[in-house]
């Protein structure tokens, strides 16, 4: 479902010349729950973002669902990420000025649909991750474990077919965070959905199907 | 979709309420200043008390005489015996009225001397203004033409001069030591309209110097009324013509005395010139004008809009992440500021409306009443809009730049 091919990232300023990510080459199929692991700064996240279309690459192909993503413009960009993709955050990133069906809402604001479907798909994810009794507070009445599922309500919203987690248990606590990867491993399992997560977490990179270890910006497992 | 931009505008409003008071004070006070002078222009320039026939009214009232070679100018009003000989020769238009500038006479009562400025008017004055006649009626053509000492007088000028007294037509005012029958009496007519204010309106026909001079130049101005819009062009072309046969006066060879519209009479004054009517001069320079009264403002709510952007780059990082384009974000961020600026507006609707009602009540300029009408208000509405525009366009154009990755860095 997703190729990646021979990715480079490289960060220029004017003294200094950063290899991010160097020459990595992978394949993600369909419905596989994946993770990345690495010590810090070893290009996890760069490479999350890669993935997700929130970055370009120096070097290198990627290719979703056979498509070539290197040749999309903005507004193409733009439509892909909102059809395909739904992205988790480590700190939720949430829109405080809006309540929490709002926030879910948000995806579903750039396509065609009406007020009252973008309403009820927003019901519908929020009530599979436990919170249809708090669709009108506002995150900074939630606790993060409650703000993570609101992120992860947004991020299925729209039904997509990949999910990208960037350390979506890194602010919880361990109880908080097991009920997180709950969640996500049974939208891979009953919904289907890809799922490539950055993790710090061995127990829970251990859940998942597949682990990828990263260092210094290259490919070790 | 505009419902969650409308949501996140006014709680972006109410994130920093100090910073919000700042813009809305700014846009609300300049548009109150630019309304206010848009409802005065308004009131000098559409039709209004008594002028209602002004879109279908030319007005000449100077006459300007040049000599090429030696550089020599001189210019007036025009003269009874220019009006009577040339342009009371002229078939197209369907009333002309005549009148006199800015002459005042002194009247006593009770030991009290009271500053009248009164006009020398002919009969169709009376048809193609249309006076509120509060009492009475006007002079007739038999009346003016008898050179009967009759007048008809302001509202003010009654109070003035008869006190609480209730009816005074056919009653008697001494101006200038003369004694003239009231025959009605009409509702003020404010100072700002020159060619129809007066205090006291007189036959010319009773004018003591009798205006027998020879030459083009005098104290008249003149009113043409077309039988209608369309027809103004005809009139005025057959003016130009009768104009291009006067003789020119001894020592002179060129002679100007346009017959404007309302506008062009206004930009002839302030930016015109005797070879052109300074219309186009006008529109840009009051454009301009305009233009940078709004931008220190605009630079103002430019300078808050791009620190609110910082402030909200993880909003737009994340909105870029689940799929708005550059242009949608644009669009959001355009909205939102037109939304502030429209905030802006209605009070400032609200002030002028203060404005106004303390100005009609202070009588600055006795009997000239201001208004937000439809013209005022959408002007009012207009300049919302651009002030909008102009404050959210580099904002917007700096937030769509935003990188996504970059952007959901910031906390």
């Amino acid at each position: 479902m997703i190729r990646l091919q021979n990715i480079e990232k490289v960060y220029r300023t004017d003294t200094v010349e950063t290899l991010a990510i160097n020459d990595i080459s992978l394949d993600i199929a369909k419905g596989e729950f994946l993770s990345i692991m690495g010590p810090s700064g070893c290009g996890k996240s760069t490479l999350l973002n890669i993935i997700g279309l929130l970055d370009e690459p120096s070097k290198g192909s990627i290719k979703i669902d056979d498509q070539d993503t290197s040749r999309f413009n903005d507004q193409q960009m733009a439509k892909f990420r909102n059809q395909k993709l739904g992205f988790i955050f480590q700190s939720y990133h949430l829109i405080n000025d809006l309540q929490v069906l709002d926030n879910v809402e948000l995806p579903l604001l750039y396509r065609t649909s009406s007020a009252k479907e973008r309403r009820d798909l927003a019901t519908e994810a929020l009530t599979k991750v436990g919170l249809s009794n708090r669709l009108k507070h506002f995150p900074t009445q939630l606790s993060g474990g409650q703000r993570q599922r609101v992120a992860i309500a947004r991020a299925i919203v729209g039904r997509p077919q990949i999910i990208l987690a960037d350390e979506p248990t890194g602010n919880l606590d361990s109880a908080m965070g097991n009920e997180i990867m709950e969640i996500l491993i049974n939208l891979n399992k009953n919904d289907g959905t890809t799922i490539i997560m950055v993790t710090h977490d061995e127990n829970m990179a251990h859940k998942t199907h597949r682990l990828v270890r990263l260092f210094d910006g290259s490919q070790v497992q | 979709m505009l419902k969650n931009y409308f949501k996140i505008a006014i709680a972006v409003l109410l994130r920093r309420k100090f910073f919000t008071f700042i813009s809305l004070f700014g846009i609300s006070f300049t548009l109150t200043i630019l309304m206010t002078t848009t409802a005065l222009l308004d009131n000098v320039l559409s039709p209004s008390y008594p002028d209602y026939k002004r879109d279908r009214s030319l007005y000449a009232d100077r006459v300007t005489i040049k000599n090429s070679e030696k550089g020599w100018i001189n210019g007036s009003s025009m003269s009874l015996n220019f009006i009577k000989r040339y342009i009371s020769t002229l078939k197209k238009p369907e009333k002309i009225a005549f009148y006199t500038f800015g002459r005042t006479a002194n009247a006593y009562v009770n030991n009290k001397k009271i500053n009248v400025e009164f006009k020398y008017t002919n009969d169709a004055y009376w048809d193609v203004a249309e006076y509120d006649f509060l009492e009475g009626k006007s002079y007739t053509k038999q009346q003016l033409d008898n050179a009967e000492r009759v007048t008809v007088i302001s509202e003010r000028t009654k109070k003035a001069y008869f006190g609480d007294l209730d009816k005074v037509a056919g009653k008697f005012i001494e101006l200038d030591n003369v004694n003239y029958r009231v025959v009605g009496v009409v509702k003020g007519v404010p100072r700002s309209n020159r060619n129809y204010y007066g205090d006291v309106y007189l036959p010319y026909t009773v004018s003591k110097s009798k205006y027998e001079e020879q030459g083009l130049m005098g104290n008249f101005g003149v009113t043409l009324l077309a039988k209608s819009e369309a027809d103004l062009p005809a009139v005025r072309a057959e003016y130009k013509k009768m104009l291009s046969k006067v003789p020119n006066e001894k020592d002179f060879d060129k002679l100007y005395a346009h017959a404007d519209t309302i506008f062009e009479d206004f930009a002839r004054r302030l930016f015109g010139t005797d070879d052109s009517s300074g219309f186009g001069k006008m529109i840009i320079i009051v454009t301009l004008s305009v233009l940078l009264f709004l931008l220190l403002p605009t630079i103002n709510l430019v300078n808050i809009n791009v620190t609110r952007i910082i402030e909200r780059s993880s909003e737009i990082g994340v909105r870029k992440a689940f799929g708005a384009s550059s242009k949608t974000l644009v669009y959001q961020f355009l909205v939102e500021n037109i939304i502030l600026t429209l905030l802006g507006g209605i009070l400032g609707i609200l002030l002028s409306l203060i404005v106004i009602y303390f100005f009609n009540q202070s009588s600055l300029i006795p009997d000239l009443k201001l208004s937000l009408n439809f013209t005022v208000l959408s002007v009012g509405l207009g300049l919302c809009l651009i002030f909008g525009l102009m404050s959210g366009v580099y904002p917007a154009w700096r937030m769509s730049r935003l990188n996504v990755v970059s952007a959901l860095k910031v906390r």
